[in-house]
């Protein structure tokens, strides 16, 4: 809201160490980019070499999970500070849903 | 602007509460919905008393009993016992961590509108051709042999209430989130405020289940889909699990808020910080985690095979250690305290015995082969109506006596609070512990009659006597309701004498932008430290006075969620070829995305409260305290 916002005024020193900060943050972002172009390569290419589907699919997954937590770090900020709270809603809810889909697999379709 | 000391016509007082986005407004509509609801379900346990007293009773037909059973647990779990709570979360949140409302004032409006609509739906449908009678449950095999359109009440009904519940959960955890007053630590926070946040993560990870179950079934059931139908490769069990991986949640989400009233009161009458508060905390939100890893205990006869019992089994005796702590707690609060027996104290006081005797059986259930000795029969009526009257309704009724003048600004009488109490708690475990008994002796739920030959009439008897107890007790509370709204005693800030947390710091009813100044929290029960301090003000303050950023009233909530109960009633007739039943779907829908598009595209800024207003109305609560001292003191003490 309007009446809300102040005008910031930065000393040199916070100035830099703003300016050092964003530049780990890009090369954060920039290794974990590539990280996820490697990941794609593999996924690509267990699929090219014709591997058991039953080998295929897990891996998949589990690469799909790494991306995602990469990609919620390392562009969606979770690794800023104050996503404390949202972290662990988040994780709660991912905890939630996975047991109930392993109760599900396992107890009515398997 | 406006004030609200201001005398209103009964229309304008009316289209006030129509728009009103004040969450301790919002708190009032929902305990008196909430409230009415309650006095429809408990006429419906009374028919269901009345049919049981005596073998072979024709008071109702079978059928008619389905439809009561079904509407009373139906009305008494959705439409009684969450409102009532969540008018006290809405009244007392927001105060006890020095806020001045809610994050989304608007949405709790619309989440109180939506419930309120899904209420009267679903009740509607005793008037429209039969109330839903598959239990309230509702298990997919029963529901969709049944017939006329009961469970598409049940179904779309609980979908628009559902909607409200998930909205008011979602507020409340971006509220306790983000608007706590400086110096309010996650860790400084009440127990209510805390069990209130724990209850809304549980809202907002258990009603996605529920709501995909229901919509499973108005699908099944209106548009010729087959989710639950086995002869057409459907699974009928999947309901039985969506419905509990929503249905055990949701038992906590009533019973915490309740540890939390009960948690302030055992502070508050004991003149004692709360034992153990971190202890209470972390079993707060570890009875929240294991909430979510037990719903198949409801379903060990179902067949899941002995691997998934026994998980289950131990999973849910787990539940029994952080309930345990909580109740040691409790008892050390009390311990070596200045006790005073204050209405709300005596119920807090009856709840553990009535809530252990309560938890006691239902680890007797978690032992699987046990359970299926005790399964659908009157030992697990009797475990559940344990937990949920002798810890929820104690709780509610405690907390309407606890919360009273802080919600209206007068006191409701100590002495009819008393017989209400006794009559209250005397039918209580008249009705219910002797259906331990009848539970063992064989009688199955949910049977309209019973046979002379079956030896069970004296103790159903004796159990609808005391439902007839627990009716007047009720009746009694109404009396008191209605002679203290009469009487118009006000009170001051802190009537109990005792409060602890920045609630009881400010004017009875507050003010409606609650704080004038933000307050500093320096600790665990702020109001308590400065009066222990010798603060007259009972608070310090965080921020200089200054204008106050407010949020406007909007009838939008009310319209929005009246489109949706008008394409509720489209959606179940177009089933029947009714020609004007796709029209009615429509323009309902029209009628809420309409308002959801105004509401979209017209800025609604709100307005401020200037710096010498606030001057003015804290000039004339200043009088008001003034004129109270000086007359006859309200209050306790």
């Amino acid at each position: 809201m309007a009446h809300d916002t102040h005008d910031i005024h930065r000393s040199r020193a916070e100035f830099e160490f703003i300016k050092k900060k964003r530049a780990a943050e890009m090369r954060g972002q920039l290794t974990s980019f590539a990280m996820m172009i490697f990941l794609t390569l593999i996924a690509f290419t267990l699929v090219a070499a014709d591997f058991s589907n039953y080998l295929i699919v897990p891996i998949i997954l589990l690469l799909a999970a790494i991306q995602v937590v990469l990609q919620l770090y390392h562009f969606m900020h979770m690794s800023n500070k104050g996503h404390g709270v949202m972290a662990f809603f988040m994780f709660s809810g991912m905890f939630v849903a996975f047991l109930t889909v392993l109760a599900m697999v396992t107890i009515v379709w398997w | 602007m406006s004030s609200n000391s201001q005398k209103k016509g009964f229309g304008a007082t009316i289209w006030d509460y129509m728009t009103t986005v004040d969450h301790k407004k919002i708190a009032i509509l929902y305990l008196i919905s909430g409230g009415f609801f309650f006095l429809v379900g408990g006429v419906e346990a009374m028919m269901i008393r009345i049919q049981l007293m005596k073998a072979g009773n024709d008071f109702l037909s079978a059928g008619t009993y389905n439809e009561v059973l079904t509407m009373h647990g139906t009305t008494m779990i959705f439409l009684a016992a969450m409102p009532i709570l969540l008018a006290f979360m809405n009244a007392v949140s927001p105060l006890q961590i020095g806020a001045r409302d809610v994050a989304f004032p608007f949405l709790n409006s619309l989440g109180f509108w939506l419930f309120f609509f899904g209420g009267i739906f679903l009740n509607l449908s005793w008037f429209l051709g039969g109330a839903p009678d598959a239990g309230w449950t509702n298990y997919a095999s029963l529901a969709l042999a049944s017939e006329g359109h009961g469970i598409d009440f049940y179904s779309l009904g609980l979908t628009i209430s559902g909607f409200g519940t998930l909205i008011a959960g979602i507020n409340f955890l971006v509220t306790i989130i983000n608007m706590r007053a400086p110096g309010m630590t996650y860790m400084r926070m009440p127990l209510f405020t805390w069990t209130t946040f724990v209850a809304s993560a549980l809202i907002l990870l258990a009603f996605p289940p529920l709501t995909v179950g229901i919509f499973f079934m108005v699908f099944d059931r209106l548009f010729g889909a087959n989710f639950f139908d086995v002869t057409m490769g459907g699974n009928t069990i999947i309901w039985e699990h969506f419905f509990w991986i929503f249905g055990h949640p949701e038992v906590y989400i009533l019973i915490l808020p309740a540890f939390g009233i009960f948690s302030e009161i055992f502070a508050i009458f004991s003149r004692k910080r709360l034992f153990g508060y971190t202890a209470l905390v972390f079993a707060t939100i570890l009875i929240g985690f294991y909430g979510f890893m037990v719903w198949a205990h409801h379903m060990f006869t179902v067949g899941l095979g002995p691997t998934a019992n026994a998980v289950f089994a131990l999973a849910t005796m787990i539940i029994a250690v952080p309930t345990g702590i909580k109740i040691f707690n409790w008892l050390l609060t009390i311990w070596g305290g200045s006790i005073s027996f204050t209405v709300p104290m005596i119920y807090a006081v009856a709840f553990i015995p009535s809530f252990v005797a309560g938890g006691v059986t239902g680890v007797m259930q978690a032992i699987a082969p046990l359970d299926y000795q005790l399964h659908d029969s009157y030992f697990i009526v009797a475990h559940f109506h344990y937990v949920i009257v002798g810890g929820v309704v104690l709780a509610i009724l405690a907390g309407t006596h606890l919360y009273w003048p802080k919600m209206f600004g007068t006191m409701l009488s100590e002495k009819l609070g008393k017989w209400t109490f006794w009559f209250f708690f005397i039918g209580f475990h008249l009705t219910f512990f002797i259906q331990h008994f009848l539970g063992l002796m064989g009688m199955p739920r949910r049977v309209y009659t019973f046979g002379a030959d079956q030896g069970w009439d004296l103790f159903n008897a004796i159990s609808s006597a005391g439902a007839f107890f627990m009716a007047i007790g009720v009746i009694i509370l109404l009396v008191n309701v209605v002679m203290t709204v009469a009487k118009n005693e006000r009170v001051g800030n802190d009537p109990w004498g005792d409060g602890r947390t920045l609630e009881w710091a400010i004017p009875s009813p507050p003010p409606f932008y609650n704080f004038a100044q933000t307050p500093l929290v320096r600790g665990l029960d702020p109001y308590w430290i400065e009066k222990m301090e010798g603060n007259k003000e009972g608070m310090v303050y965080a921020e200089p006075l200054g204008d106050i950023h407010m949020p406007n009233g909007s009838i939008i909530p009310f319209v929005i969620s009246f489109g949706m109960f008008v394409a509720a009633f489209g959606a179940m007739y177009h089933m029947d070829d009714h020609a004007w039943a796709l029209p009615v779907l429509i323009v309902g829908l029209a009628i809420t995305f309409g308002s959801m598009l105004v509401r979209s595209l017209k800025d609604d800024l709100g307005f401020h409260i200037s710096k010498e207003e606030l001057i003015a109305d804290n000039e004339r609560i200043q009088k008001e305290a003034r004129a109270l001292e000086g007359g006859k003191k309200g209050g306790l003490k």
